[in-house]
C-alpha cells in the first residue's frame, strides 16, 4: 500500500528535524526547505523504500540578487511508485556558494550541475568534472546571474 | 582546459571527432570518441553550440512575449511547448480553458506528438540506409502539417495556445483535413511498419544494440517513449492527466529490452495511440459556440473606426477576417480569463472598453501578471516530460524561469551507453534518443 504525502512530510520532519527549516505548498506543490548540510542525507533517505524517490527530475538554481543567502538550488524529485513529485530548496551564501554535489545518487546530476556552475557559479563538491556546459572556455562570468546584462560583450577568445 | 577523454586517453588509441556538424548529428553536437579499432572505449558529447540563452531572456521577457522563444525549444512539436508554458501560467492564475479549447488543445498536442515521433524515426531510418522511410514520414507529416497551417497559420512558429484557451477555432472544413491527415499517417506507418519493422539490415544495427537497463533509465530521469521502451510504466497523460485526457482511451506500449528497436518500435505504436485519441477528439469535441461558421466580409480597421463614429449603439461593426475581428463570437467557446486575453479587434477599434482593455494587457508593468510564487507544471513532450517551473514575483516578467528539457536528460546517458559497442552503432542510438538542438542547449 502506498503511503501518503503527508506521511512522507511527516516522517522527514522527524527525520530531519533539525535540518529542515520550512514546509510550505504553493499553487499546489509541497515545498521542503533543508539546510544544505544535509540535501545528500535527505535524498538518499527517500530514495530507499517505502518512498522510492529515484528520479531527479530536475535540479536548478535561482538568484536572489542582494540578499545575504544569495542562491537557492531547487531540487524536483519524483517517486515512480508513488506518482508524486516533491521540491526541495537549499539557500547558498553568495561568498560560499557550495553545496555537495548529488553525483553519486543520480547519474543525470552529472549534466545538471554542470549546466548551473556554468550559469550561476556554484561549486559542487564532489562532482567528477565540473566543466562549463553550454558555454566555453574562456567565457567570463556566469550568464544568469542578475548582475549579468543582457547584452554583455565577451572577450575575444584565440583560436583553438 | 584539455577535455577529459584527453587527459584519460590510453596508449595505442585514437582520437577522433565527430561533429559538431555532421550529417548523423541532428543540429550540432560534438562527439568526441575515443577508439581502439572500431571499439568505443570513451566517449564523450559537448553541446551548447545552439545555446540562445532562453531563460537569460524570459527574465527580460513579459509572459505574453514569451510565448514566441517556447516555439523555438523543441522546434518540432511547438504545439507542446505552447502548452506546457501556457498550461503552467494558467496553474498560477487559476484559469482553465472552454471545453472545446482543450480538445482543440489535445488534437494538436497529439497531431505535434506524432510529427515529433515522425521526425524523429525518419531521420533515425535515414541514417541506418533507408531513405524511402524517411521520403515516406516526411509526407505523412505534410498532410499534419495541412491541418496545422490551416488552423494555426504557420508550420512551425505557432504561438498558438494561449493563457486562457487558443488564438482562434479551427477552420470550418478541418475535420475533412484530419481526416486525410489521419488515413494518410495510417498508410505511411502501415508502410514503414513493411519496411523497418522485420528488415534485417535494420535489426541488425537495432536489436541488441545499446541496452538500458530499467535502473539506469530512471537514475539518468529519463522520461518519455525512452523511459517506456524500458518497461517502465509512465507517462505523465497517464500519471497526471492534464486538459481532456482522463476522458480518452489510450493504451501506453512499452518495451522489454531497452534497446534501439524498443525505442522505435515504441514511438511507432504511440503514433497509433496519438491517432487513435485525435478521432475520439473529433467525436467528443463540443460544438462552437456561435452557430454562423462562415466567415462574412467586414470592414477594414480605418472604415469600422469610421463607421463606429456615425452606428447605432446597438449595431453591430464586423471586421474584416484578417484581424480577429468577426471571431469575437468564437470567443465564449475557445478563451476564458478576464485579464489575460487579447481583446476582440472588433472591440478595440471601436469602442473605448475594448481599447482599455487591450492596452492593460500590453502597457509595460501591466499585462498578464501571476500571483507572486513560483510553479512547476509538466506535460508529455514528444520526448518526454516537458516541465516549465516559473518563478513570479508580482510583476509582469518571470523571475526565473527553467525549462525541463526531456531529451538534455537523455542525452546526458550517450556517453555511458555507447562504451563498448562499435563507431557505428552510436548512429541509430544517437538517431533513436531524438535529439532535439533547441531543447538541448536552450
Amino acid at each position: 500500500m502506498a503511503i501518503s504525502k503527508e506521511k512522507i512530510l511527516e516522517d522527514l520532519k522527524q527525520k530531519f528535524s533539525d535540518n529542515i527549516l520550512d514546509m510550505t505548498a504553493q499553487f499546489g506543490d509541497d515545498i521542503i526547505h533543508i539546510k544544505k548540510e544535509a540535501l545528500q542525507d535527505i535524498v538518499n533517505f527517500l530514495k530507499e523504500d517505502p518512498y522510492a524517490f529515484t528520479m531527479l527530475l530536475d535540479l536548478t538554481c535561482v538568484d536572489y540578487q542582494g540578499e545575504e543567502e544569495r542562491f537557492e538550488m531547487v531540487y524536483h524529485l519524483f517517486s515512480l511508485s508513488l506518482n508524486l513529485r516533491l521540491r526541495f530548496k537549499a539557500r547558498l551564501k553568495q561568498n560560499d556558494c557550495k553545496i555537495v554535489s548529488l553525483t553519486p545518487i543520480f547519474k543525470n546530476a552529472n549534466w545538471l550541475e554542470r549546466e548551473v556552475y556554468d550559469m550561476f557559479g556554484v561549486h559542487f563538491e564532489g562532482h567528477p568534472y565540473l566543466r562549463r556546459l553550454f558555454m566555453y572556455d574562456g567565457f567570463e562570468g556566469h550568464p544568469l546571474r542578475k548582475d549579468y546584462p543582457l547584452r554583455k560583450q565577451q572577450p575575444k577568445i584565440d583560436l583553438r | 582546459m584539455k577535455y577529459r577523454i584527453q587527459q584519460e586517453a590510453r596508449e595505442g588509441t585514437m582520437l577522433i571527432n565527430m561533429g559538431p556538424s555532421h550529417p548523423a548529428m541532428h543540429g550540432t553536437t560534438r562527439v568526441m570518441l575515443e577508439l581502439d579499432g572500431e571499439k568505443i572505449i570513451n566517449c564523450e558529447l559537448e553541446m551548447g553550440y545552439l545555446h540562445r540563452g532562453f531563460e537569460k531572456i524570459c527574465e527580460n521577457k513579459t509572459f505574453f512575449n514569451m510565448l514566441i522563444y517556447t516555439d523555438r525549444m523543441n522546434y518540432v512539436s511547438p504545439l507542446i511547448n505552447n502548452t506546457g508554458y501556457v498550461m503552467t501560467l494558467e496553474k498560477m492564475l487559476g484559469i482553465e480553458a472552454p471545453e472545446r479549447a482543450q480538445y482543440i488543445r489535445v488534437i494538436l498536442n497529439e497531431f505535434s506528438r506524432v510529427c515529433d515521433h515522425l521526425t524523429a524515426l525518419a531521420a533515425m531510418c535515414m541514417e541506418c540506409g533507408a531513405f524511402t522511410v524517411f521520403l515516406y514520414m516526411m509526407k505523412a507529416r505534410e498532410y499534419i502539417w495541412d491541418l496545422m497551417e490551416q488552423t494555426t497559420g504557420a508550420r512551425m512558429t505557432t504561438s498558438f495556445i494561449r493563457v486562457g484557451g487558443v488564438r482562434s477555432d479551427f477552420p470550418s472544413d478541418w475535420k475533412k483535413t484530419t481526416r486525410i491527415a489521419i488515413d494518410e499517417t495510417r498508410k505511411v506507418l502501415k508502410d514503414c511498419h513493411g519496411l523497418m519493422s522485420k528488415n534485417k539490415i535494420f535489426l541488425n544495427r537495432t536489436r541488441d544494440v545499446a541496452i538500458v537497463t530499467s535502473e539506469l533509465a530512471i537514475n539518468y530521469g529519463w522520461t518519455g517513449p525512452c523511459l517506456r521502451s524500458t518497461g517502465v510504466n509512465y507517462d505523465v497523460r497517464k500519471a497526471f492527466p492534464y486538459l481532456v485526457y482522463d476522458q480518452l482511451e489510450f493504451e501506453i506500449p512499452l518495451g522489454e529490452r531497452g534497446d534501439n528497436f524498443d525505442r522505435y518500435m515504441v514511438r511507432m505504436q504511440e503514433m497509433e495511440q496519438s491517432l487513435r485519441m485525435v478521432e475520439q477528439c473529433m467525436a467528443k469535441i463540443p460544438k462552437p459556440s456561435s452557430s454562423s461558421e462562415s466567415v462574412t466580409k467586414g470592414l477594414e480597421p480605418a472604415e469600422a473606426i469610421k463607421a463606429s463614429r456615425t452606428k447605432k449603439p446597438e449595431e453591430r461593426i464586423k471586421l474584416s477576417p484578417n484581424l480577429e475581428g468577426t471571431e469575437k463570437e468564437k470567443y465564449p467557446g475557445i478563451l476564458s480569463g478576464k485579464k489575460c486575453i487579447v481583446p476582440p479587434k472588433e472591440d478595440t477599434y471601436t469602442n473605448i472598453e475594448g481599447l482599455i482593455s487591450h492596452f492593460k494587457l500590453f502597457m509595460r508593468g501591466h499585462g498578464i501578471r501571476p500571483p507572486k510564487g513560483e510553479a512547476y507544471f509538466a506535460v508529455e513532450g514528444g520526448s518526454g516530460e516537458l516541465g516549465f517551473y516559473i518563478i513570479s514575483d508580482g510583476t509582469d516578467k518571470p523571475y526565473r524561469l527553467h525549462l525541463r528539457a526531456p531529451c538534455f536528460h537523455i542525452v546526458a546517458a550517450l556517453e555511458e551507453i555507447v562504451r563498448g559497442n562499435y563507431l557505428a552503432d552510436i548512429i541509430p542510438t544517437f538517431g533513436s534518443m531524438n535529439m532535439i538542438g533547441g531543447e538541448l542547449d536552450r
